[in-house]
């Protein structure tokens, strides 16, 4: 009941926004954030009420829906989604105050950013196909709308192309689930798309898994996005105002690899193993290219959108190795991403906002007018890198360490990613906070105001607790990951080799060690 | 001489149709007493309505046949008749404030939405192919005045011509098709001619089959399903805004339940003759109509494309023919009747006098004048796209579900590649309401009963989407 009060309060602050009247700017913006704030606060006690030695789900809530058909409104939290819904509220919260800005149509703005909330966070708690598809779907109209009516230039097309890839994909997964929702009433004589009892139920056999597995990995591929469905992202991503590619990057993407993990991994665990490889290469292709093609933008939020096809190949990669290191160095890189790229995409609107251009060429210098601004920028771009000591790192070593298990081949490709980004990471910092101040349009910029440093700081504080202390975070999977790979362990499906055993496996390495190792 | 023996009568049975004729005659009688308002009329035909909803539950223990089988009283039938009385009602309310601006003063309107409305209760509770042709012909009559009540307007005029002719074409056909099954079979019954059917005598006769084929073009007419939808987006466009939505529900949900009648129920046995066959124009359907939406600049021909396209999908639970399509049907055809008079009512709403503002572009910039009229609009276009948590998702659910319980994956695979087409044209009314600025000024009269039916609609689709669950299960309950 906790957890669905939490989902629909966003919902109820944009109830109640529409009853402020519209000229009210200064009211609308504070109940917005009121309703934000109460709601990442509260979100926090599911954190420190969670219970880290088991891996059931927590804060169940089951209600009948429709029962005529067996969907129940059934809601609930374990170790997989726990940080990602913790992490929408957070995230909501700082969009909110990013957008203190806004000044077209305000309310509506608030409006959608709220209700976008909800479904954000109905999505990471739905333990029912049903439920899970309208929260899936419903999402979308509001960051439709946030695209369309508040994004740049080419607005309309981008938020076009972000609905029908979305709508596409997500499209077939619903065939997908209507065939569950048959098979496992011809199974078992119970109608009902309950996800846990299906994952604990349905038996497959290779041929009909795998064209399911296809059906969702279409529609979580797109939005995570994997190569090659990721050429809505830079658009969108593009044209979107801050906040909204502050959610998008640091929700909406997690969305795809949290819905891996919910239903490809558990659901279809061979044909998961038989695709392992088709998935690994194509993060692999990911990773490099959208590395590479971040190089070459000349458009700072280009950059960092192609960024985000890099890092979240690494995040598939990393669930695809299908041992423990690779997914829980996924999980916690999604949650990185989302911190440092949320980050990215928050600094690069501070520059947009003062100087409205986007353009690497336009600047230079900036270090000697902007210094707050400049050691921000360095700290969240480092951390985005990978550096030991910060969040990233602790990620990227996990899943490499993850894939190195499986293919050392594998893991050799997805590592040329972390130099790739530091190159275009850095080349993009020097050339826009050193060299000359060549600019005279650069020469006043104004250095950040404490509404911008209040957005920045809790997530500087987050990259470094995260890196050098990840235990809180590591912690509240463990039990999840362990349970989730008692079902798709690659060694289920493998020919077994007579007097073969596994012990040629490294030792499992604490999570300790690696904080020790980033001490270091 | 004997006497002729009178088949037994059962008029409690027939007492939808009945007080639904009485009703329509006393609007006529009425009309002749009074003056220029014609808001009486309104009220009594709302009343007929209302008491039609009432006695079509008349009969319990279903189903009961009278009429020597020709009539049946079935779970089917009471559903579609509460379907048809909610359009209807929803139908002439809309009208009100319509008719008054663009001046069609004619107390027959009413007395013709009622008549239509019988043909459609009866068209749907017969099991006779007589009586199945009758009901059609009710309606057509009906709808082809109706769509030319606008006597001085020529583009309703020719939606009238247009309709006129192309449906007398179409009623050939169907006659055609009725006598080759009569004369194959022997009888007009549905359940004798299922019954010769199922003795495997007539299986493959080129006569029969002749006839299947001959009934699929008469009824995709009376459907406007593709290739025989020609007549569809002209009309729409032609005939009153009103007119064009009772048009959309009503008749087309009666044409679906007597047509699942006789293919699903009657000739499940003679499904691969005419499977194939029904595959192909369901998935014509659906392409053509939402592909043709796609370049639609006027309002009313797009919908027009789009019901185009939900009849594809609906002709996907006759496929189906299991013990879901009916009540998938049911579900769809209600969920439908709110979307489509929502939206309908919208462009009333938004349309002035002489069918003028229904071009995509009048729609620019209507979220920043009128928020909550763009809002509902809106929703009525992601439901009739089929976007959770609204009617036509749950619709649309109910539908590929009953497909692909008989392992119809290809075909539910097309028809939601055709929903993620069909977003993009709906998308584009949503793109011209909340992403271009206003071009003029809006001039809105926020009529009382068009806003009225707008609520209403707005409530079901919204409710339908939420909590579909005692709908659904009243449609499931037989």
């Amino acid at each position: 009941m906790y957890l669905t009060f939490l989902t629909f309060l966003p919902l109820l602050g944009a109830i109640l926004l529409t009853l402020i009247p519209r000229d009210e700017v200064g009211a609308i913006k504070q109940t917005a954030l009121a309703f934000a704030v109460t709601d990442f606060v509260l979100s926090v006690f599911l954190w420190t009420n969670f219970d880290l030695t088991t891996h059931e789900m927590q804060f169940e809530y089951s209600v009948p829906w429709i029962t005529s058909w067996g969907i129940n409104y059934h809601v609930g939290l374990d170790g997989i989604s726990l940080l990602l819904y913790v992490m929408t509220t957070f995230l909501t919260m700082i969009s909110i105050i990013a957008s203190w800005g806004v000044t077209k149509y305000i309310r509506e703005y608030m409006i959608a950013f709220l209700a976008l909330s909800t479904g954000m966070l109905g999505v990471f708690i739905s333990l029912d196909m049903f439920l899970f598809y309208f929260f899936w779907e419903f999402q979308l109209v509001p960051m439709y709308i946030i695209i369309g009516v508040w994004g740049g230039p080419r607005r309309v097309y981008a938020a076009v192309k972000f609905f029908l890839y979305t709508a596409v994909g997500s499209l077939l997964m619903l065939v997908a689930i209507i065939w569950i929702y048959k098979a496992i009433e011809e199974q078992t004589g119970v109608a009902t798309t309950d996800l846990i009892f299906i994952t604990e139920n349905l038996e497959l056999p290779l041929a009909p898994q795998k064209w399911l597995f296809l059906a969702f990995f279409l529609a979580f591929a797109i939005k995570v996005p994997m190569f090659p469905f990721h050429t809505w992202l830079p658009d969108a991503h593009v044209q979107a105002p801050t906040a909204g590619s502050v959610i998008l990057a640091g929700v909406l993407l997690k969305m795809g690899t949290y819905g891996f993990l919910r239903f490809n991994l558990p659901l279809f665990p061979h044909a998961s193993y038989e695709f392992m490889p088709m998935i690994a290469w194509l993060s692999i292709i990911g990773i490099v290219y959208g590395a590479l093609v971040s190089l070459v933008q000349e458009d700072l939020k280009k950059l960092v959108a192609y960024s985000s096809v890099s890092h979240l190949g690494f995040v598939m990669i990393g669930i695809f190795a299908l041992n423990h290191y690779g997914i829980q160095g996924a999980l916690i890189q999604n949650i990185n991403h989302g911190i440092s790229t949320g980050a990215l995409f928050l600094l690069v609107g501070m520059i947009y906002d003062r100087r409205h251009t986007r353009e690497i060429k336009e600047f230079g210098g900036l270090a000697k007018v902007m210094p707050k601004y400049t050691v921000c920028f360095m700290i969240i771009a480092l951390s985005s890198i990978g550096l030991p000591g910060m969040n990233g790192f602790v990620g990227e070593f996990l899943i490499l360490l993850g894939v190195f298990q499986n293919s050392g081949m594998w893991a050799a490709c997805a590592t040329s990613g972390v130099i790739f980004a530091a190159c275009y990471i850095l080349w993009m910092f020097q050339r826009v906070m050193f060299q000359k101040l060549d600019n005279p349009k650069n020469e006043n910029l104004p250095d950040m105001n404490t509404r911008e440093l209040i957005t920045i700081i809790p997530l500087i504080v987050l990259v470094f607790w995260i890196g050098l202390y990840p235990k809180p975070f590591m912690k509240t999977f463990d039990a999840t990951v362990e349970h989730l790979l008692v079902k798709v362990n690659p060694d289920n499906f493998r020919p077994v080799k007579p007097g073969s055993s596994h012990s040629k496996h490294a030792k499992l390495i604490k999570i300790e060690d690696i904080a020790r190792l980033n001490h270091q | 001489m004997e006497p002729i023996p009178a088949p037994p009568i059962d008029l409690i049975s027939l007492a939808p149709v009945l007080v639904l004729a009485v009703f329509g005659m006393m609007v006529l009688i009425t009309d002749l007493f009074i003056g220029k308002d014609k808001s009486v009329l309104v009220f009594i035909s709302l009343t007929g309505l209302l008491m039609t909803a009432i006695s079509s539950l008349a009969k319990y223990n279903l189903p009961v046949y009278s009429f020597n089988g020709a009539y049946v009283v079935d779970h089917l039938s009471v559903f579609f008749t509460f379907i048809f009385c909610i359009s209807s009602a929803l139908a002439i309310l809309i009208s009100v404030d319509y008719n008054k601006r663009e001046g069609i003063n004619v107390g027959e309107y009413y007395s013709l939405i009622l008549f239509c409305t019988l043909g459609m209760v009866l068209l749907a509770s017969s099991t006779d192919m007589i009586m199945i042709f009758l009901g059609i012909e009710i309606i057509s009559i009906s709808l082809y005045i109706l769509a030319g009540i606008q006597r001085k307007n020529t583009k309703s005029n020719e939606a009238a011509l247009k309709y006129f002719l192309l449906g007398a074409f179409a009623t050939g056909f169907l006659l055609y098709g009725m006598t080759l099954i009569y004369g194959s079979t022997g009888t007009t019954k549905l359940a004798i001619i299922a019954k010769v059917i199922g003795e495997n005598k007539i299986l493959s006769e080129p006569l029969m089959l002749m006839g299947v084929v001959l009934l699929i073009i008469g009824f995709g007419f009376k459907v406007a399903a593709v290739p025989f939808h020609m007549w569809a987006p002209d009309v729409y466009q032609g005939a009153p805004t009103p007119v064009t939505a009772f048009m959309a529900v009503g008749p087309k949900a009666a044409s679906l339940a007597a047509f699942y009648r006789i293919m699903s129920e009657t000739m499940p046995e003679l499904s691969y003759s005419w499977e194939t066959l029904l595959c192909v124009v369901s998935v014509l359907s659906m392409f053509i109509g939402n592909l043709g939406a796609i370049m639609q600049s006027n309002i009313k021909r797009l919908l027009a494309f789009s019901s185009v396209s939900h009849v594809g999908y609906l002709l996907i639970a006759i496929i189906a023919k299991n013990s879901l399509s009916s009540s998938s049907l049911m579900f769809y055809m209600l969920a439908y009747a709110f979307m489509v008079f929502g939206t309908f009512g919208i462009v009333i709403l938004l349309g002035r006098k002489g069918e003028e503002n229904l071009e995509l572009e009048n729609y620019s910039g209507l979220a920043y004048k009128h928020p909550v009229i763009a809002l509902t609009m809106t929703i009525f276009l992601l439901s009739l796209g089929g976007l959770p948590p609204l009617a036509g998702f749950v619709a649309k659910f109910f539908i590929f579900s009953a497909a692909l319980k008989e392992g119809y994956v290809i075909l539910v695979i097309i028809a939601v590649l055709n929903s993620a087409i069909s977003f993009y044209y709906y998308l584009r009314v949503i793109v011209f309401m909340y992403m271009k600025e206003p071009i003029k000024e809006f001039h809105i009269s926020l009529t009382p009963m068009t806003l009225l039916v707008i609520a209403i609609s707005a409530f079901g689709t919204v409710q339908l989407g939420i909590f579909p669950d005692p709908i659904i299960a009243l449609a499931q309950a037989n």
